[in-house]
């Protein structure tokens, strides 16, 4: 969540999918929003990695269970089934290896929640079709060769994932700029083109 | 089991010297002579274990009778939830937050302990002993040994880090605690603290390992060696038995505690406070004098040391440290010297600390991560190496106060 000025819309959809007093691991979690969020309201017993140090010292220093860590490297280390949700929120698409992330979550947790931002929004397509030129929009701030998205994809591309590491979708939302579910009943190619972002629960 | 506390005696504030050829007891500096006083009848409180309590050392022999010596601050609440042990580091002692009794110095963890600072003594009921094989009041190779009627010397058997933690447990039970609200310890004191979590983890309810590691490494073991081989090269050691001839290996603990010193700093942070600055002169001597401010600097805290500290002690405490390896005690696997624990975990490194790199923290946090424990970790930016734990680090004092402060609201605990 630390990599992205993306307004933290997703929040409130992501907490909207934990049940109380669930065990959860948030991958890069920032500056703990999430966790103190379903800690007060759900009772869980919340755990985060964040890779930034500054982003781990704000968590440990409002009391929440943080370390300091790498999605790519170090969810090896945790034991498998040992949450009952793995979240990794806005940080997807900046992982080395997303497959193996994924792959790893699903192994830690009864269920793995993952929001991205859509690479497949119109804004995004507009912008490549007019300009000829990566996008650079305000929620995603970067140019192409400082941008800390090594790995975006779209909405399609990531059910694709989905099916290839073998995973059940149990809930699958887009959500427009201000965190709204869009069109809950509207086919993949709609989401696609009009979600600014995905939000899945899954299982495997 | 008697409790004491003999008066509270101050100390002169003439610095100590080294006579060429050894210290003899009549010009053993003041201080030396009341740190000699302080490791047999200290001004601290002390708890007297007698021949019914023996202390079960992991050489496979029974320390009996011995004596804890202990400074306690704050008010115990009355569920007796509120009691945080800090263990204190290799030369440290029980004075974390008053002044010293052979120095005069204010409390080596001042900053950080103390109404109102992040261990919160208006909060907390904060307990610090000096542990086993130390030399200021609790039984170490400076105490008489009963056998005899002097020093133990090296007849005391080697004693461990899980030694000098049951010694603690034992302690927390003479003052009637069942349950600590938190174990805190830099350095070897950090090694005490993963200890207690491994040895007792239902009388543990928060763990803070700072600087630390869960084993030393060939490295830390080289330098310990270096020092030990440094006292006991000192003819005035005497084979550990200096107490009897009046003469102290002062040469070779100040040696030892020079080469320490400086695995306690960085690189950076030398440069930056002496660089290659000349002592009081304006050039070089071409002779082997103190040309350097930083070759002053630790011959100073070389001979600060040994007017403090018992050269057998080091030995002790080094030793203890080196044998440390807390995976070797799990066959092996780290993780399940914390299986099943409830304790929560907050381990903090620094950045420049190459005595402990955060490489040896990130270890402890992966074991813990595997056995399923709430851990947080916190990686602290700063040059000012090892000894950064025991400095003013805001970013530290804050880590430390947020996780208390979770804790403690988690636990109901309020000021007593």
């Amino acid at each position: 969540m630390s990599v992205n000025n993306t307004p933290r819309v997703d929040l409130a959809v992501i907490a909207d999918l934990i049940s109380p007093k669930a065990r959860v691991l948030d991958v890069g979690c920032g500056d703990g929003a999430l966790l103190d969020l379903l800690e007060h309201d759900k009772g869980v017993d919340g755990r985060g990695i964040e890779i930034s140090q500054r982003g781990v010292n704000e968590c440990v220093a409002r009391g929440l269970s943080v370390i300091q860590g790498d999605a790519d490297s170090d969810l090896i280390d945790y034991p498998d089934k040992g949450f009952d949700y793995v979240v990794l929120s806005q940080t997807l698409q900046a992982t080395r290896n997303p497959k193996l992330v994924l792959d790893q979550m699903l192994r830690i947790g009864d269920r793995a929640i993952i929001s991205f931002p859509n690479f497949g929004h119109w804004r995004v397509r507009l912008s490549l079709l007019l300009k000829g030129r990566m996008p650079v929009t305000k929620d995603l701030p970067y140019s192409w060769y400082d941008t800390p998205n090594i790995h975006f994809c779209t909405i399609r591309d990531f059910v694709h994932l989905c099916e290839e590491v073998g995973a059940t979708m149990e809930s699958a939302r887009a959500l427009d700029a201000n965190g709204q579910k869009i069109g809950l009943s509207m086919p993949w190619w709609f989401w696609n083109f009009f979600g600014q972002q995905g939000v899945f629960l899954l299982r495997r | 089991m008697r409790h004491t506390q003999t008066r509270d005696r101050l100390c002169g504030s003439i610095a100590g010297f080294f006579v060429s050829g050894g210290m003899m007891e009549s010009d053993m500096a003041p201080r030396a002579r009341k740190a000699r006083d302080e490791a047999n009848d200290p001004s601290s409180l002390v708890v007297h274990f007698g021949a019914d309590k023996p202390l079960r050392l992991d050489a496979g022999v029974a320390l009996s009778p011995f004596q804890i010596a202990y400074q306690t601050y704050g008010t115990l609440n009355e569920a007796r939830t509120n009691a945080i042990l800090i263990c204190h580091a290799l030369t440290g002692d029980q004075h974390v937050a008053n002044a010293h009794p052979v120095t005069g110095k204010p409390g080596w963890w001042d900053a950080l302990v103390g109404p109102g600072r992040a261990i919160d003594t208006d909060r907390f009921f904060v307990i610090c002993s000096n542990v086993i094989g130390s030399c200021l009041g609790s039984t170490g190779p400076a105490s008489p040994n009963p056998a005899t009627g002097k020093p133990y010397g090296l007849d005391l058997p080697v004693i461990t880090i899980r030694d000098m933690v049951r010694a603690q447990a034992m302690l927390v039970d003479a003052l009637g605690i069942d349950r600590l609200f938190s174990v805190i310890g830099g350095s070897m004191g950090g090694m005490q603290v993963l200890e207690w979590a491994a040895s007792y983890p239902d009388r543990v309810m928060t763990a803070i390992p700072i600087a630390a590691g869960a084993r030393h490494t060939a490295q830390n073991i080289a330098f310990h060696e270096v020092g030990r081989q440094a006292v006991m090269a000192d003819p005035d050691w005497n084979g550990g038995r200096y107490f009897e001839t009046g003469k102290r290996p002062g040469k070779g603990l100040s040696v030892a505690r020079m080469a320490a010193h400086i695995t306690y700093l960085s690189e950076p942070a030398l440069h930056r406070k002496f660089g290659r600055n000349l002592q009081d002169r304006k050039q070089l001597t071409f002779g082997f004098d103190a040309d350097f401010q930083i070759e002053s600097y630790l011959r100073h805290q070389g001979i600060t040391f040994v007017d403090r500290f018992d050269a057998n002690a080091y030995l002790y405490l080094t030793r203890a440290m080196d044998y440390f390896d807390l995976a070797a005690d799990h066959q092996g696997r780290l993780a399940d010297a914390f299986a099943g624990t409830k304790t929560r975990f907050c381990v903090v490194s620094f950045t420049s600390d190459w005595l402990f790199p955060t490489a040896e923290s990130r270890a402890v946090v992966r074991a813990l991560n595997g056995a399923g424990a709430s851990v947080s970790f916190v990686e602290i930016d700063t040059d000012r190496g090892h000894d950064a734990f025991l400095l003013d680090e805001p970013e530290f004092h804050g880590a430390i106060t947020g996780f208390l402060d979770s804790a403690a609201r988690n636990q109901g605990i309020d000021p007593s």
